[in-house]
Parts: C-alpha cells; structure tokens; sequence
C-alpha cells in the first residue's frame, strides 16, 4: 500500500479570496486514519491555517459533515484507505453558504430546529408525579427519528433544499415526527402548520438522498411520506367533518 | 459593542443548558445567555455512552447510593453534597423522562435500569448506549421552548472580567466573524465541562480543553482536587474513543494475553459467569485501571502498534443483547476497529476519561468569587471525591446546573441593575481586546506551532501524571510544563484573519491547558497519599491523618500556586475500608 | 450599554460563500435525474388531462366529432406524445407504491409488517384494478 495519499481540500477565507480554490496535500495513509485525521495532520503539521470544524471524532456530534469525493460524509467516520489511492477531495457541504475553508453556515437549519417545536407539548396543565409510562413498542414508534445528530448531511444531499432554501428540509421534518409519534406527546396538531405549509412536507417529490446519506439511518425520507400521508387524512378529515375531530 | 444580560451561562453542554432552564423557572424576569463554543447539541455531553444513576427501584435506597458514592469516592466526597446529589437525582430525572428523553423500558412501560461499575444496586438509567446523547438533545430541544434563553453560539470565551472581587462579565469572540466583545452580567455561571486534553489518550472530545478551569483560576477562583483524574479501564487503542462500562455491566469480561479473567488476582472477586454487582469487571474504574498497570508489568498485555492491550470479550452476550443495549459499541468496533464484538474480541487499554476536580464550589455551585458559579464537570462540589462512579456525572450536570442555575437566579435578582461604576471593568475588557487581537492574531510566525507545545504537554502529563505517578516523575512533569510555559509566547500564529480562525483559538485552548496541566502537577506532587484516582509509588497508602482534606489551589498574584486543605465534611459515614467482591 | 441580546440565526458573517447550482447539477446522480424527470412530467400529465377534456367534448358533441378525433389521435406525433405521457404516468406511480411503504406503518400484533411486503401488496392491488379496468373497457 502507499505511504501516502494527496489530499484536495477546498479553501476559502473570505478576508482575502472571492471564491473557494483547492489546495493540495500529501498525508500520510494509515489504515486507522479517518478523513479527519488526515485534516487534523495537515493543521498540526502542514498548513495551521486551515479551518474546519469537528470535536467527538466518533460519529456522535455531528460536527464534521463535508463533502468527500462529491457525497456528504461525516469525516471522523470515513476512512482515507477507502480512497486509496487517491486523490480525496473534501469540500464543505452543499447547499450551505461557506463561512470559511471547510466551514458553512447552518444558522437557518438552526432557525427552522425551534420552528417545528421539538419539545413535548401536553394539554394537561399538571406535571405528573412520576414517569409517563411508555412500552418498548410505543418507544419503537419514534426511536428512529430521534437518532438524528443533526449533522446536516441530508440537506447536503437534498436538491430541493439546494434549489429552495425555504424548505423545511429533511432533519426538521423528522425531528417534528419523533414528537408526533411520541406517545407522551399531545402536540401534533401544533406542528401542523409549519409541516403542512407550502415549506413543509409537500416540497419533498421524494428523491430520497437524504435517507442515502443519513449516517444514523434516520429515514428522513421515511418521516416525510408518513407524514404526508397523516397530513392528508387530517385534510380530509376536517373537510368531512370541519367541526369534528380536534 | 457590549451585549448585557443578567446570568450568563458558559457552556451548552447538559449543566449549562440545565442550568439556564433553571433560571428561566426561577424567574422569567431575568435574561439570560448561553455563550458557547460549539453549537449545544455538539457539546461533550453528546458522547456519553453507558448511563445515569439515579434511585427508583423500591428494592434500593438514597442511602446506599450514597454509600456507593462515597466509598467509590475513597471518602474524598463531602457527604452533604452526596446527600443532596442522591435526594435530588431521581426527582431530575424524571423531569427529563417528562421532557421526551426516549429513556429504555421495561415491558410494563416503566424505566428500565442496568448495573453499573462500583453500584450496589441496580439504579442506572440508560437509553441504550447513547445516552449522553439522548440526554443532552432533549435538553437542548427542551431549552428551544423558553424564548428568554439567548443564545451566543460559537463563541469563545476568553477572559472573566473582576472587580472589586465580583465576577462582572466575560470577554469572547464570535468565531464566525472574528469581533471581540464583552458580554456583562450580574452573574456567570461555568459549565465548560472536563480537560481530558490535557492527556494525549483521552475518551474526551477535542473542545475538553479546560477552559473553564483556567478562566476560573485566572480570576481568582481556587479549584479544588485537581490531582484526581479518572482514567477509564476501556479505551479502544489510537483513538481512545470509549467502550463503556456497560459492556462489562452487561457481562463483558476483561481478558489479559492468556484468556484469563485477570482482575480476580487483584482482590476484585472471584470470577462468575454473569455480571456481580461491586465485583470483578464491575468494580471502580480506578482499580480496575490500575489492575492493567500490574498486569502489564507482569508481562501479561497483548502488544499492538498502538500499546499494550487487554481484550474485553462481549462474544458469549449474543448478536440480540448487544444490538438492543449496546448498538453503540457494535458501531464504534465496527467503524474504528473493523471488528464485530458479537465474534470478536475487543482491544482496550485505560484512557484518560474525567476529571474528579475543578473550579471550587458549595453545594449551590457558588465559587468563592461573588458573582461566579460553576457546575458539571469544570466544577467540583464535590461528590465524586478521589474516583467517580460511572454514571454519576450525567445526573450530577442534572442536579448541580439547576442548583446553579437558581442560586445564581436569586444572587442576580438581588443586584441593583446599573451596577455601579463600569469603567474598570470596560478598560480590563479593552486589555483584553488588545490581546488578542494586537498579541495573538497579529502574531508574526516563524516560531513553533501550536501542535508541537501540545503535543509536548501531552506526553509530559502522561508520563508524570499518569495513573501511577512519583515524586521524580512529577518533578520532571512540573520542569518540562515549566518549560513549554516559557516557550509559548513563542508560538507563531500564521492565521491572521478574522473569520473562523480556528488556530487562534487552538492556540488559546494550549495557553488554558497548560494553566490546568499545571495545577494538576502542583496539586499531585503536594499529596503524599495513594487514594483512589491519585497512586503514588513512593506513597502507596491512604493517609487521613494528613490528607482527608480537599486540595484547594490558588493563584497567587504573582502568578504562582498556592495550596491549602480544608477538611473533607463527614456526615454519616466515616471513612472505612473500600471492599469490593467480597 | 446597549441591551441587545444576540442570537446565533442572526449570521454576521462578512461574506459567506454561495456556490452556483451547476446548470447539470441533475445528471450526477440517478435520484436527481428521477427528481428532474417527475418535476418535468407535470407537463404531460397537463397534457392528459387536456386530452380527456378534448376526448368529453368530442364525444358530447356527437359520432361525427368523435370519429374526428380518434383519427386525430391515430396521428403520430400525438401517439408519441400520449406513450411518453403514459410513461412518465407510470413512473409516477412506481414512485408512488414505492414509497407507500414508508409512509404506512402497519402493525400486526405489534410487530411492524416489512416494508416489501406493504409495496408488494400495491402493486399487486395495482395489478388486480388494472386488469378489472382493461376488461370492462376491452371485454
Ligand atoms: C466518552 C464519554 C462517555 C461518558 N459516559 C458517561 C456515562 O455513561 N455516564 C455519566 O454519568 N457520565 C459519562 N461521562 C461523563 C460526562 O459525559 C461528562 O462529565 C459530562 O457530559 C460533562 O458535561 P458538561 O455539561 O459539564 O460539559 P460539556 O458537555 O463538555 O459541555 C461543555 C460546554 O462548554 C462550552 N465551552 C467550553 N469552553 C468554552 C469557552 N472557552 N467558551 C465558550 N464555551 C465553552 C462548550 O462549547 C460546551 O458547550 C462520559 C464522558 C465521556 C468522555
Ligand atoms: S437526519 Fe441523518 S443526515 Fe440528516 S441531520 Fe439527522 S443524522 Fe444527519
Ligand atoms: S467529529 Fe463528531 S461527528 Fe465527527
């Protein structure tokens, strides 16, 4: 195997460039390396000017999304060997304003995250005395929509985020369903508005790349199907019988 | 410009975003601020594996995991503290249960719990092996719901600003433009979490620099039992990311190169096939970390390009366990390791994982310093004495960030607003200012980098301070620290711009950790005692004659440490023996 | 001092950096050209429908009309026009089953049927109603 490998990182700092340019560097390529390594290796040793973000280095903080070859890739999980023999590209994420080098600008995932109200709403004024009860079964129904690291590669890899930034998007929408399905939850009606709005689940044609690239099988995708199809029914339902139901 | 508010909060890692809900409930009259140098979801918090203990079962009691605390603490916890801890803990966790935390369950929909190292009883809440995570997005979620919350987030926080002994405000810089600002307030509470990077192999993420600590020392706050860093018996080797100990808590077992359940010969129990609670795999991390320092001198390690080794067997647990209560652990092996520890067995060594010490507080998470608070893993209250229990951290960020949180709540309220005279506090921020801009962003390069004093302090800790340590290895620790200091200045800075300048920052990081490195050094090196997380060789026996007594160490105006022992509080429990599997 | 409080939506970078959409964007990946296509396929479902309201019209307006049109219709660009209509009709309803099994969860006695089963069981519901259509229209 190679001793090293050329890594094309993509560089931007807006005090002195228009635009991004790539920048060349040649790492060393060892078995355990991840693509962060190899970022961690050019600050630490090559270039400390470069700029990216990362912290837990084990996939859970979701700091380190880029783009790795042209697919969105959480960078402390992917591995230079699998790129061997090279050369990697790594680019900020997609559909992201660049802030700098490898790092963009998440502010409005970050607007949209109070949006679709992620916290447990309840009718009952009282706070109970003791735990909600709630069966694995019934923990099953939201468990997988509550894995999202919000690492924001969905949106990378979504085209409709990418043409439209109004979108809701693919995180915000599963993190609305987690509490939907949640069954301590009594807040659905409240996220309805924001789902059901022009910016919401009806902007997805289901391309599905979000679920592609989601490295927490989340199912982003999954989230928004069913929530179109509890989004029609509620229609329907209040078209049936507009003074019934809620 | 100057932002004002009336707490502000640094840290969104679990104790500040506890703690600021905290004082949104306390008073909704006040504004209050997270200031924080990644996004809250992105904080340390998030990788916390194994679980959060807190009493609920009818079989246990407050009182034995008191008991639990602290003898696993070598009697170091100030028994109110663990008082309060205990009595207070379940009531938190049940408010997170109230606020969506996906806890795991029984069939009957009640919360389910598991084993932990060191606990008596059964009393470890868990949401799989993510809990951490878990626990801190429901936190964060939860805090997106109080509007009065604001949030400053990537920011740096560089200086606490101090008059007239009280804390008055902090100065930070916005990453992503670079400005430097102050922020005032009547109260500040730290929740910057632990320094695991002061050690080159650590579980910790690379934001557990210590800042917190070296903020609060700078400004005149003592912190307390630095000399007590808890090494973790199961690291994966190269990148010391985390097997937790609920592997072991669900029967995992630690083999040295022979197959054989070592910790047997080290007065740990006698080896079952299932899980024995206080016993063998799940004794106290310290014991067990030290198990794997003799192991290895006797010759009985594996040896791997990364280290020494032992190995953790999972493979008798079965595919189905392991998938329902430890996915995380598959993944890490699989991703990291490229093995599956459902056919294969996996290596690990102790890593550095907690800090047991901090920035001195009472049980209201106040400091000494007006004004000033602290909670999480930068503080020491203290109720993880000389060695924590695992899964008592994340229940304590829980109990003391709200402590914090309402103290600081009723301190700020009773402040007049305008607060008097402001110009010596403006003209420190200015200093500040200049600083970093004019010394440290205008720095020429040509010197060394950042990395290379990093990379240095690292490997002196480790030797030095490891999880044995003597007087000549710390001396020799304490002169290359020594040494680094007065190379830092040196350091080149080739970043000179302002946006997202993450070298500065790094070198900033480096200028904290070396405050902490430091403190721990000085604090060790005064202790002539073996207990719990601190072993001497040439001190090998607990001393409470001399030492049951908190290090408490300040900082002198000429710079310099200053180290004093206040007695430990005993309530019900004097010191004993620490038993385990027998 | 001013009172402010900042929150971190307010971006203030200097200038951030926004990539152009290459104009091909669409052709790199086989979901995006999907994509393109259903969103390109509205016009000839548009066209559809336009051709079953000419269709009532002849048909209303009596036997010599509808003669008319059906001649129209054996024309053969509109014969083109209609089999690429009805294939891109079709991979709209391809998407449509496939995705029916994410959008319905359904339970039976607690366990969550497989997802393959669920789409299975549309389009062989599909099957059985086309199949019914083309006899009642052929037969
Ligand atoms: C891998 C791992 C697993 C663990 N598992 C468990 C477990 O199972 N059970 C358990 O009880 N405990 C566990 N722990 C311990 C526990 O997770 C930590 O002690 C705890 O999460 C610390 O939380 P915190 O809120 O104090 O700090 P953190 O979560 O570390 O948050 C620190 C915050 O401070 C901010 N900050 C720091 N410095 C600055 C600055 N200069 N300016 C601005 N902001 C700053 C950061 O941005 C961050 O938001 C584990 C620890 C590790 C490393
Ligand atoms: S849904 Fe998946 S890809 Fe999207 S932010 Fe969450 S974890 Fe990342
Ligand atoms: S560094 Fe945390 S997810 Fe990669």
């Amino acid at each position: 195997m190679a001793r090293s490998i050329t890594m094309q990182v993509a560089r931007y700092r807006p005090d002195r460039e228009a635009e991004p340019t790539m920048q060349s560097y040649d790492v060393p390529l060892r078995k355990d390396w991840a693509i962060l390594d190899g970022l961690n290796h050019i600050k630490d040793e090559l270039d400390g000017t470069l700029s990216y973000r990362w912290s837990c280095r084990m996939g859970i903080c979701g700091s380190c999304g880029m783009t790795v070859n042209g697919e969105p890739k959480l960078t402390c999980a992917t591995f230079l060997t699998d790129y061997a023999p090279g050369p990697v590209r790594v680019e900020p994420l997609r559909n992201f304003p660049v802030v700098r080098d490898l790092v963009v600008d998440i502010g409005d995932f970050m607007a949209k995250l109070s949006v679709v109200q992620p916290w447990i709403i309840r009718k009952d004024e009282e706070t109970p005395d003791g735990e909600y009860l709630q069966t694995p079964a019934e923990l099953e129904d939201y468990k997988q929509f509550s894995m999202c690291i919000n690492c924001m590669l969905c949106y990378s890899a979504c085209p409709i985020y990418g043409l439209n930034e109004h979108f809701l998007g693919p995180a915000a929408i599963a993190l609305a369903q987690r509490y939907n399905l949640d069954s301590r939850d009594q807040g659905s009606a409240d996220r309805m508005d924001a789902l059901s709005a022009s910016t919401g689940v009806w902007d997805c044609t289901y391309v599905g790349e979000c679920s592609t690239a989601c490295p927490k099988n989340v199912d982003p995708a999954g989230a928004i199907q069913r929530y179109k199809l509890t989004a029609a029914t509620e229609t329907l339902k209040s078209f049936l019988m507009p003074r019934g139901g809620r | 410009m100057t932002y004002t508010h009336d707490i502000v909060i640094v840290g969104g890692g679990g104790a500040g975003l506890r703690a600021a809900i905290a004082v949104v409930e306390a008073n909704p009259q006040l504004s209050v601020a997270i200031i924080s140098k990644v996004y809250p979801m992105r904080s340390h918090t998030v990788s916390a594996e194994g679980g959060a203990a807190a009493v609920i079962r009818a079989e246990d009691s407050l009182d034995e995991h008191a008991y639990d605390t602290i003898s696993g603490g070598d009697w170091l916890c100030d028994q109110d503290a663990v008082e309060a801890f205990v009595d207070e803990a379940p009531k938190e966790m049940l408010r997170l249960e109230n606020w969506g935390c996906p806890w795991s369950r029984e069939p009957d929909g009640r919360v389910a719990v598991r084993p932990f190292g060191g606990m008596k009883r059964i009393r470890t809440w868990f949401a799989a092996d993510k809990t951490g995570f878990h626990l801190l997005h429901t936190l964060f979620q939860t805090s997106l719901k109080y509007e009065e919350i604001a949030r400053y987030d990537e920011w740096f926080v560089t200086k606490l600003l101090v008059e007239d002994g009280r804390v008055r405000g902090v100065v930070a810089i916005e990453l992503s433009s670079g400005r430097i600002e102050t922020i005032t307030a009547k109260a500040v509470i730290l929740c910057t979490g632990g320094c695991g990077r002061v050690f080159p192999f650590t579980t910790n993420a690379n934001i557990k620099t210590g800042d917190g600590m070296a903020l609060a020392y700078r400004a005149g706050a003592p912190l307390k039992d630095m000399e007590f860093v808890q090494y973790h018996p199961t690291g994966l080797p190269f990148t010391g990311i985390l097997i937790t100990e609920a592997a072991r808590a669900e029967g995992g077992w630690l083999l040295n190169k022979d197959g054989y359940r070592y910790l047997q010969d080290y007065d740990l129990g006698t080896p079952q096939p299932g899980p024995v609670l206080r016993s063998m795999e799940l004794g106290p991390r310290d014991r067990l970390s030290q198990a794997f320092v003799k192991e290895m001198e006797k010759g009985r390690t594996i040896d791997t390009p990364y280290g020494q080794v032992v190995h953790l067997d999972l493979r008798h647990l079965g595919a189905k366990l392991i998938n329902t209560k430890l996915p995380m652990v598959r993944e890490l092996c699989l991703d990291y390791e490229k093995i599956d520890p459902v056919k294969d067995l996996v290596p690990v060594r102790p890593v550095v994982h907690y800090m047991m010490g901090g920035v001195s507080t009472d049980i209201h998470g106040a400091t000494p310093l007006d004004g000033l608070y602290a909670a999480g893993e930068v503080a020491c209250v203290s109720i993880n004495g000389a060695n924590r229990l695992g899964s008592n951290s994340l229940p304590e960020l829980l109990v003391f960030g709200a402590r914090a949180g309402r103290a600081a709540a009723e301190f700020a309220a009773a402040q007049p607003d305008d607060g008097g005279d402001w110009s010596g506090i403006l003209t420190q921020a200015e200093d500040e200012r200049r600083r970093l801009e004019r010394d440290l962003r205008g720095r020429e390069g040509g010197g060394e980098r950042v990395s290379t004093i990093r990379t240095e302090m690292q490997a002196a800790m480790e030797q030095g301070a490891g999880i044995y340590r003597s007087a000549d290895s710390m001396a020799k620790c304490a002169d290359a620290l020594q040494e680094l200091r007065e190379r830092l200045p040196g350091v080149s800075i080739d970043d000179h711009t302002t946006t997202f300048n993450t070298e500065l920052i790094a070198a900033l990081e480096l200028g904290l950790m070396l405050d902490v490195a430091e403190s721990i050094v000085h604090s060790a090196r005064l202790r002539e005692e073996s207990r719990g997380a601190h072993q001497r060789t040439d001190f090998p026996e607990r001393d409470d004659v001399r030492y049951l007594a908190h290090s408490l160490i300040h900082r002198s105006a000429d710079g310099s440490p200053r180290v004093e022992y206040p007695p430990v509080t005993i309530t019900r429990w004097p010191p004993g023996v620490r038993v385990y599997g027998r | 001092m001013s009172d402010t409080t900042a929150t971190s939506h307010v971006g203030n970078q200097p200038r951030p950096y926004r990539r152009r959409v290459p104009i091909l964007w669409w052709v790199r990946r086989r979901s995006y050209l999907l994509f393109v296509a259903r969103e390109v396929s509205s016009v000839f479902v548009a066209w559809f429908v336009v051709f079953l309201l000419l269709l009532v019209r002849a048909v209303l307006s009596g036997e010599d009309a509808y003669r008319r049109f059906l001649d129209w219709t054996a024309n053969p660009f509109v014969l083109a026009l209609n089999v690429v209509a009805l294939l891109f009709v079709l991979l709209h309803a391809v998407t449509w089953f496939n995705l029916a099994p994410q959008a319905m969860v359904v339970k039976v006695r607690g366990r969550r049927l497989p997802p393959v089963l669920i789409a299975a069981a549309h389009f062989g519901a599909w099957a059985v109603v086309s199949a019914v259509v083309a006899w009642i229209v052929l037969g």
